[in-house]
């Protein structure tokens, strides 16, 4: 697997600016003979699809939802980055870019973190000029508010639901080119394969689950913008049709999976109440600014929390990480919310659970400020917990939240595979081995809005502009194999149901590659998970027909891919012998158990190569060079 | 807690549906609605029966999938909810649930309680919308806008698109959600050149697709789980009977 970055030559802040110039474009007149299909809705897929349909190539979308406006960066609460520096507080591209790399514990790409930094101006301007209700202060300016990892206020936000108000922007820009006919949009149409003709990508398979129809589709280029693979974890703050599938099918076609192993665990989401649990619900990083997190000092106190004298409360993120506290960035809040749980100080009936504590700041603040700021999360909590959070503090847990790793993709946002582009959480280059907050909302837009406008008429100029036919031997088997996996789920007739063998592999995946991982027990998962994989191909149980709505069906598929999946996360854990950022290996610990990281042998992106379903899959390496920000320890003491 | 629910079974779009009747023996009060359904079709699985179909994604109130009426009501009985934050402690031990799937000419039924919402789609491809292409953007703050002027337009901007005001309202009307986009966009600036076609060429799509007219009745407002004001609705006609009487030719 070659493995060409392609990263332009030049000083950092001229690379993006001449590599434009440099690419070929394609004339106006000629746009409209390139049909380019995008796969996801989402900030990314509804950004990049209104925004290339505008510039007049002929574009077709695909969402698994009933409507575009559904995917999940609706979901994303806090904010986006910009790097506009409006509140004057020393702000650039430059510190945006700087803030980025570290806090991804230098394992991106520099020039594309760069990138990612000036546009994010752009990306404010264009979603205010669509009418996105930003919020405002009285002046009728913008207001920021600040966020994890950043010392600048350069948070955009539009109450809690940023992610709604930005996705229903793109989402109106993608609306009106379809009515315009320039963008003709499959709603309910699952993407089951990629399908590759004379090495490159040449369209995919789609099944319509409302009716179980397979259709094929052609495209000279394949825009996969489908989101990260969290629920390979079963429980996360992802939304339940979230997958792998797309991103799985284009690996097994050739293309290089990096960094799988690179996991955002969040520290703040409400723990789990029971074994019918069918997802986790996050609560705001911005809670952290007036809540303090403890546990209790002693072992199996099952006190009520009001019962615990400060005295014997440990305020263990305040002890450990005095500059930061409560800030401390969420890998390390995380990792020192398990610490205290597997020491037997865990709250709540399963013990799994720490105190996110308000009573300090209402006795400060009073209880009408506290409402104000975070009366919406509060509401929420309340809702799900039936607990008051003004009288007794929150229970919190850590939850799997984001996903860093990702397709690999070079400096145009091409895979390895000529023609297929990834953007957004489905590819890995801008956010390394942690994410900051606030962080995907830019990252999704300025892929969908900005990037891939541009670097798609390098790649396109080069073909002809003849439309590519489905009639072709590999369309043909892509087809049979989608069908004949679907047939295969039915015909199993087995006696388990889809969900108890997720819930199984997911139990799996956090216990030995959630939080903390070590050698044994990733070996251990490297020979449990294939045993579950026969099991599931043996046993199970799939009622209705593949020709109807059967969304057992659905997620048999998604389901499969993640047991082939959650194999690879694990041995690309186990080969990464270092500790950075989501990724902590238990054997690569400081003294006082700080992530260690290798720079010497592991500043470098793991690019996963499929070799065939039963053999060992290969490693590849880009090595990253950091030329513009020093390596450097992050210490948070 | 123990159970009956009845819910509405419908193979296909075309197909006779009824209610079906079914034992829950073991729902736990914190559980969400949707995952007493969930525990409940892990059952008819293992039984080979065919699960009940419903839409639902996020489970966390904001992406407007879930859709489902419970004892008569949008979303079920708890103010300002949708379906998926809904908790069974809301019900009682030996509770009767009604369970039907939204009721709408405008929304066909696919199967059970799935429906197919398209029309709001095409509502908001008639005029939903600031058409700026991107890239030529001026800079966010050369458009100051007042304070209340934003946030009264982030509260109609807050709709989810589920489909509840149409569900709740005797007419099957959509006016609450189309004024909600209206008032989004002709609150603010960038809004304004075109906010006469916009009103106009959405309330004639909305018409299309078959929904109702408005009776002052406010149920989609009681039913709404973002609790979108009513107000936004004589918003719009106020902006409709103006395009109405100043629309320029084409």
């Amino acid at each position: 697997m070659k493995l060409d970055a392609k990263i332009p030559s030049g000083p950092i802040e001229e690379k993006w600016n001449n590599h434009k110039f440099d690419l070929k474009l394609v004339n106006p007149a000629n746009k409209r003979k390139y049909d380019v299909i995008v796969v996801g809705s989402g900030l990314a897929g509804a950004s990049a699809a209104a925004t290339l349909a505008e510039l007049g190539y002929n574009v077709s979308c695909f969402c698994f939802q009933d409507s575009p406006r559904r995917a999940h960066s609706i979901a994303a609460q806090g904010g986006i980055n910009a790097a506009k520096n409006y509140q004057g507080d020393g702000d650039s591209v430059h510190r945006l870019f700087y803030d980025t790399v570290k806090g991804g514990d230098f394992r991106s790409r520099e020039a594309n973190v760069h990138r990612l930094a000036e546009v994010s101006v752009n990306i404010i301007d264009q979603c205010v000029a669509q009418g996105v209700p930003f919020a405002r202060e009285y002046g009728g300016l913008l207001d920021n508010r600040s966020f994890g990892g950043a010392q600048v206020s350069r948070t955009f936000y539009a109450k809690g639901q940023t992610g709604q108000q930005l996705l229903i922007g793109a989402y109106q820009a993608l609306e009106r080119q379809i009515g315009l006919g320039r963008v003709k949009m499959y709603t309910r149409a699952e993407m089951l394969e990629l399908v590759v003709d004379n090495g490159r990508a040449a369209g995919i398979i789609v099944r319509d689950l409302a009716t179980g129809e397979i259709t094929r589709h052609a495209g000279h280029a394949v825009l996969m913008a489908t989101g990260g693979y969290g629920n390979v974890f079963y429980l996360s703050t992802n939304a339940k049709g979230s997958n792998v599938t797309a991103a799985y099918r284009a690996y097994k076609k050739g293309a290089g999976f990096a960094n799988p192993c690179f996991t955002q665990i969040h520290p703040t989401c409400i723990p789990v109440s029971g074994d019918y649990q069918s997802k986790l619900t996050l609560m705001s990083e911005s809670l952290r600014n007036d809540g303090r997190v403890w546990a209790p000092k002693n072992k199996g106190d099952k006190r009520a929390p009001s019962q615990i004298p400060d005295a014997e409360r440990d305020y263990y993120l305040e002890r450990k990480y005095p500059s930061y506290g409560n800030l401390a960035p969420r890998d390390i809040a995380s990792r020192a919310a398990k610490e205290a749980c597997d020491d037997g100080r865990g709250v709540g009936d399963t013990g799994l659970g720490v105190y996110l504590d308000f009573r300090d700041s209402i006795k400060r603040l009073g209880k009408h400020t506290i409402q104000e700021r975070y009366g919406n999360l509060f509401h929420m909590y309340q809702k799900i917990t039936a607990e008051n959070p003004y009288e007794m503090p929150m229970r919190i847990f850590p939850a799997v939240h984001y996903t860093m790793g990702g397709l690999w993709v070079d400096y145009n946002l091409m895979s390895t595979i000529p023609g297929l582009f990834v953007l957004g959480e489905a590819n890995f280059s801008d956010h390394g081995a942690n994410r900051l907050g606030a962080s995907a909302l830019m990252q999704g837009l300025a892929d969908g809005y900005f990037v891939v406008p541009s670097t798609l008429s390098g790649y396109l100029a080069d073909l002809p502009r003849t439309s590519i036919a489905t009639d072709t031997s590999e369309f043909k088997k892509a087809e049979t194999e989608a069908t004949d996996r679907l047939n295969q789920f039915i015909n199993i007739k087995g006696k388990k149901t889809v969900d108890t063998f997720h819930r199984e592999l997911g139990k799996i995946i956090w216990d030995r590659c959630g939080m903390a991982r070590n050698k044994a027990g990733l070996e251990k998962a490297i020979s449990q998970i294939p045993a579950l994989r026969e099991e599931f191909w043996k046993n199970l149980k799939i009622n209705g027909t593949g020709s109807e709505l059967n969304q057992e069906l659905e997620r048999a598929g998604r389901v499969a891919d993640f047991m082939e999946f959650g194999e690879l996360m694990c041995r690309d854990a186990l080969a990464r012998e270092e500790s950075c950022g989501g990724h902590f290996r238990e054997e690569h610990q400081t003294e006082d158990g700080e992530a260690k990281r290798d720079d010497e042998n592991f500043a470098h992106a793991a690019v996963w190569e499929y070799k065939g379903d039963t053999a060992i899959p290969a490693r590849h390496k880009e090595q990253l060079e950091f030329e513009n920000v020093k390596l450097a320890t992050r210490s948070y003491k | 807690m123990k159970l009956k629910l009845h819910v509405w079974r419908q193979k296909s779009p075309k197909a006779q549906g009824k209610m079906t009747s079914y034992d829950v023996k073991q729902a736990s009060p914190d559980m969400s609605f949707l995952e007493m359904l969930d525990v409940l079709n892990e059952d008819l699985a293992q039984k080979g029966e065919d699960p009940i179909a419903f839409d639902h994604d996020c489970r966390e109130g904001i992406c407007g999938s879930c859709s489902m009426v419970i004892n008569g009501q949008p979303h079920g009985p708890e103010q300002g909810t949708t379906a998926c934050q809904l908790h069974m402690r809301k019900f009682k031990d030996g509770d009767d649930i009604f369970i039907e799937p939204w009721r709408a000419k405008a929304f066909p039924v696919l199967k059970d309680l799935i429906v197919d919402r398209g029309a709001f789609d095409r509502i908001i491809q008639a005029g939903g919308f600031v058409s700026v292409n991107t890239g030529g953007a001026q800079d966010a703050n050369c458009i100051p806008i007042p304070k209340h002027n934003a946030d009264l337009a982030m509260d109609a901007a807050a709709c989810i698109g589920c489909g509840a005001c149409v569900a709740a309202c005797k007419n099957s009307s959509a006016m609450l959600f189309v004024s909600a986009k209206v008032s989004h966009l002709a609150l603010l600036p960038q809004g304004q050149p075109e906010k006469t076609r916009r009103v106009l060429n959405m309330v004639n799509q909305m018409d299309k697709e078959g929904f109702g007219n408005c009776t002052n009745q406010y149920e989609c407002e009681a039913a709404c789980p973002k609790e979108i004001s009513a107000n936004f609705i004589a918003k719009m006609n106020r902006e409709y009977l103006g395009a109405s009487f100043f629309s320029q030719e084409e």
